[in-house]
């Protein structure tokens, strides 16, 4: 029999309770985990005393290998060996190829045009993937902090689009992981340098990583981080140095094409050699082909930086973009951070020096700065730290839209407003009796839908059939703080909720969400079933438990009748999670929801009004 | 919703905007869904909602035009979907002047020159604009309001070219 757990009514059992949560760096070329341990956050290491994995993962029949055993097998198993699957996430396959057409894999598309590698271990998706990278470093963190993780906080470039940071959230799904929020890496890294050191006023975080490039402005007043601007670019990075180099090379040595291992080889080498560059003036490279012939050839500094100085200067373009939109000047910038290995390079830091006319901050190390601050942020959402001041306010990345007539985009939410945010706009049929209504949901600054990223294409059913013009259609988009889009719509006149189907462009269903779920678990359908209803059990006590809290300080807002039916709500709920169906369980949730939504909202009113008392309307 | 209730200031236009950001900072400490972390889904929502209100009354607030506009609609006069256009042809004839500059920014010798004068009197201008507006928005004059009205047209036509004059600017780069 279980001991019970002996509380003050109001209080949770524990209140001392350490609660294990980690930040997780999911980057292109590596990724790390990180903690907080006795008020220090740092990265963990594995049994071999390493901290960055290698974002890497091989595929054979005899199963997964991720990190440097797969990093090992680059070179001579291409095919099979997956690296920087970052850059696949929530793009098609058409995308992908149009963009690269050198890459060493087999693909196939999915039925929605999400590319699928054809591995000697099976198909896999980026998602799936990148679940395989995550699944090692949230071992490494239960083993190393010794219970089960509550949550993580997984950092995304803060460029990702919708569909990306969706893909990011489900592969921590597909383990079973609870995310508690997709942090923007530079502000990640802010909050890493912010603690550190104090700052107040406008930073300027330049991160540039093996795939990606960010440049955020953040403004630091009294612990809250506000984005003011961010812009970049999603598919320009380190990656591009080596590829740069390595066609360079290519060209000089005339080899006209090259087989999947020796293009691997020479990526490889650029890499080394960009590596070297960083300290020396000059390196040699070398190239073993397959016939046994061995190319070798000087590489200079001057060459090299030749080579990369048009990705340098598009990415201080980034900067002047972003600052403007900050509304604000390169002086005004009090501290810019350097973030993500390629600021390493001495061309970068010195390009970025001249523009904000200061030498960046580089006091921690640019690869774990992002793992760090992530690590810091879990700590505080999971609760350890109640009394945190630390706020993360984020922007949207990237315009949000709707496709109009003649393939033109109306914009709904526009790049750098704050989220969360809500943006309602009203739609009306324009045949007699029309019950549906498609729409085509877009991300991009372009006027043409061609032009920007496709995210979802949503169908609106049940409208009431009515005279063209009369219905009237608010549909309210929302992004939420992981920047996220979620739809709502409504009939006005007659209040008929719409339901609405989201298929995910370069996303998964629910469906296959499940189905992938289904497939990585080993285990026969009544341990999915039983996962299930634990999830929900989980949830059902969390609800009672704040619902308790609630009561507890606010019940003065409640009426008898409303605050009768919020208590038979919890008997309910209480009954039906000792059962343990799923399904109940979660109608019972629902239920209870609807009893206790206005005294929800009632108490979120009243916390407002307690927050600005004593501040009465000030008069000017 | 009046955001200047929420904010809990009192709806002038010449706002105390450091005040304005010390209250936003306050009601996102209370309502932004990261306090609400381990919540239930249902509180989670709730923040979401909320916090979206606060960033749209925050936005509102800190743009004069956008402020200038909510004051007027508080007041029963809606501009957010209105097809009016400005008719002062002195107005409409310095547009066309400055436009004129705009195209010209490409062509010139000294670009960089002309972009500064070009900032310098759309600067001016407003400054112009916005000292008359502080009186007629505030006022419960039904004419003065409507003439507010137009203000806010205008100064929308200054956000525009200011638009234009920064790509402008950046397509010299």
């Amino acid at each position: 029999m279980a001991l019970l757990q002996i509380a003050e009514p109001g209080q949770s059992a524990a209140p001392h309770q350490h609660r294990l949560a980690v930040g997780i760096d999911l980057g292109t070329t590596n990724s790390l985990v990180a903690a907080v341990r006795s008020g220090v956050a740092d990265t963990l290491a594995d049994e071999t005393g390493r901290h960055a994995l290698a974002s890497v993962v091989r595929f054979t029949q005899e199963g997964v290998q991720v990190g440097v055993e797969a990093e090992r097998y680059s070179a001579q198993d291409p095919l099979n060996t997956v690296v920087s699957v970052k850059r696949f996430m929530g793009r098609s396959l058409d995308d992908i190829q149009a963009q690269d057409q050198s890459l060493p894999y087999q693909f196939s598309a999915s039925t929605n045009g999400l590319p699928l590698f054809n591995t000697a271990g099976g198909q896999h998706n980026p998602i799936q993937i990148s679940a395989e990278i995550l699944r090692p470093l949230v071992e490494r963190a239960e083993k190393t902090l010794g219970g089960t993780l509550e949550g993580v906080v997984i950092t995304v470039p803060a460029y990702f689009d919708d569909a990306q940071r969706q893909g990011t959230k489900d592969a921590a799904g597909l383990l079973g992981v609870k995310v508690l929020r997709l942090l923007n890496e530079p502000t990640a890294a802010a909050i890493a340098y912010g603690l550190d050191s104090g700052q107040e006023g406008m930073i300027a975080i330049y991160d540039l990583g093996g795939g990606t490039f960010d440049i955020s402005i953040l403004r630091l007043n009294k612990g809250v981080f506000e984005v003011m601007a961010t812009g970049g670019d999603s598919a320009l990075g380190g990656d591009d140095f080596d590829h740069a180099l390595a066609q360079h090379l290519q060209e000089h040595w005339q080899l006209s094409s090259l087989t999947a291992q020796e293009r691997r080889a020479l990526l490889i080498e650029s890499r080394r050699v960009k590596e070297a560059l960083t300290e020396d003036d000059s390196t040699l490279a070398h190239l073993q082909l397959a016939d046994g012939r061995q190319l070798q050839q000087t590489v200079t500094k001057a060459q090299f930086d030749t080579l990369i100085e048009p990705f340098v200067k598009k990415t201080i373009a980034s900067c002047r973009r972003a600052l403007r939109d900050a509304g604000i000047k390169a002086d005004e910038v009090l501290e810019t951070v350097m973030v993500g290995g390629s600021t390493r390079v001495p061309l970068v830091r010195q390009r970025v020096a001249e523009f904000f006319g200061r030498p960046p901050l580089t006091s921690i190390d640019p690869d774990r700065v992002v793992a760090i601050g992530a690590a810091i942020q879990a700590d505080i959402l999971v609760g350890n730290k109640p009394d945190s001041d630390l706020l993360l306010l984020d922007v949207l990345p990237l315009s949000l839209g709707i496709e109009t007539m003649g393939g033109l985009v109306e914009k709904v939410v526009s790049r750098n407003t704050t989220i969360p945010v809500a943006r309602a706009q009203e739609f009306t049929t324009f045949k007699d009796g029309q019950t549906a209504m498609a729409f085509h949901v877009v991300q991009g600054e372009r006027e043409l839908v061609a032009d920007c990223r496709s995210l979802a294409r949503f169908t609106l059913k049940g409208i009431p059939p009515m005279a063209a013009g009369a219905a009237h259609i608010r549909v309210t988009f929302q992004v939420d703080a992981d920047g996220l889009l979620s739809v709502t719509a409504m009939e006005k006149s007659s209040g008929v909720q719409v339901t609405i189907q989201v298929k995910p462009s370069f996303g998964l269903t629910d469906e296959e969400i499940g189905s992938m779920l289904k497939d990585s678990m080993a285990h026969a359908k009544e341990d999915i079933e039983r996962r299930m209803a634990a999830e929900q059990q989980v949830e059902a006590a969390r609800v009672l438990e704040s619902l308790s809290a609630a009561l507890a300080k606010d019940s003065d807002l409640l009426s008898a009748e409303e605050a009768n039916a919020i208590e038979q709500g919890m008997a309910h709920l209480v009954q039906t999670a000792a059962q343990g169906d799923a399904d109940a369980i979660e109608k019972a949730i629902e239920a209870l929801d609807n009893a206790s939504q206005t005294f929800a909202a009632k108490r979120m009113d009243n916390s407002i009004r307690l927050a600005l008392k004593g501040q009465s309307v000030d008069n000017i | 919703m009046n955001y200047f209730e929420l904010f809990s200031l009192s709806p002038v236009y010449d706002l105390d905007t450091a005040l304005l950001a010390e209250r936003y900072r306050d009601l996102q400490r209370t309502v932004h869904p990261d306090k609400f972390a381990n919540a239930s889904e249902q509180d989670k929502r709730i923040a979401v909602q909320r916090t979206a209100q606060v960033n749209d009354g925050y936005n509102t607030l800190k743009h004069p035009i956008l402020r200038a506009e909510h004051m007027l609609s508080l007041k029963g006069i809606d501009l957010s979907h209105e097809s009016t256009t400005v008719k002062d042809t002195q107005f409409l004839m310095q547009q066309m002047e400055w436009r004129e500059s705009l195209e010209a920014i490409k062509h010139c010798d000294d670009p960089d020159k002309l972009i500064d004068q070009l900032h310098h009197s759309f600067a001016d201008y407003r400054e112009q604009i916005t000292a008359q507006m502080s009186q007629l928005v505030g006022s419960d004059d039904q004419q003065a309001l409507l003439d507010a009205a137009d203000l806010i047209r205008k100064l929308k036509f200054m956000a525009k070219l200011q638009d234009e004059l920064a790509r402008a600017e950046d397509a010299l780069f």
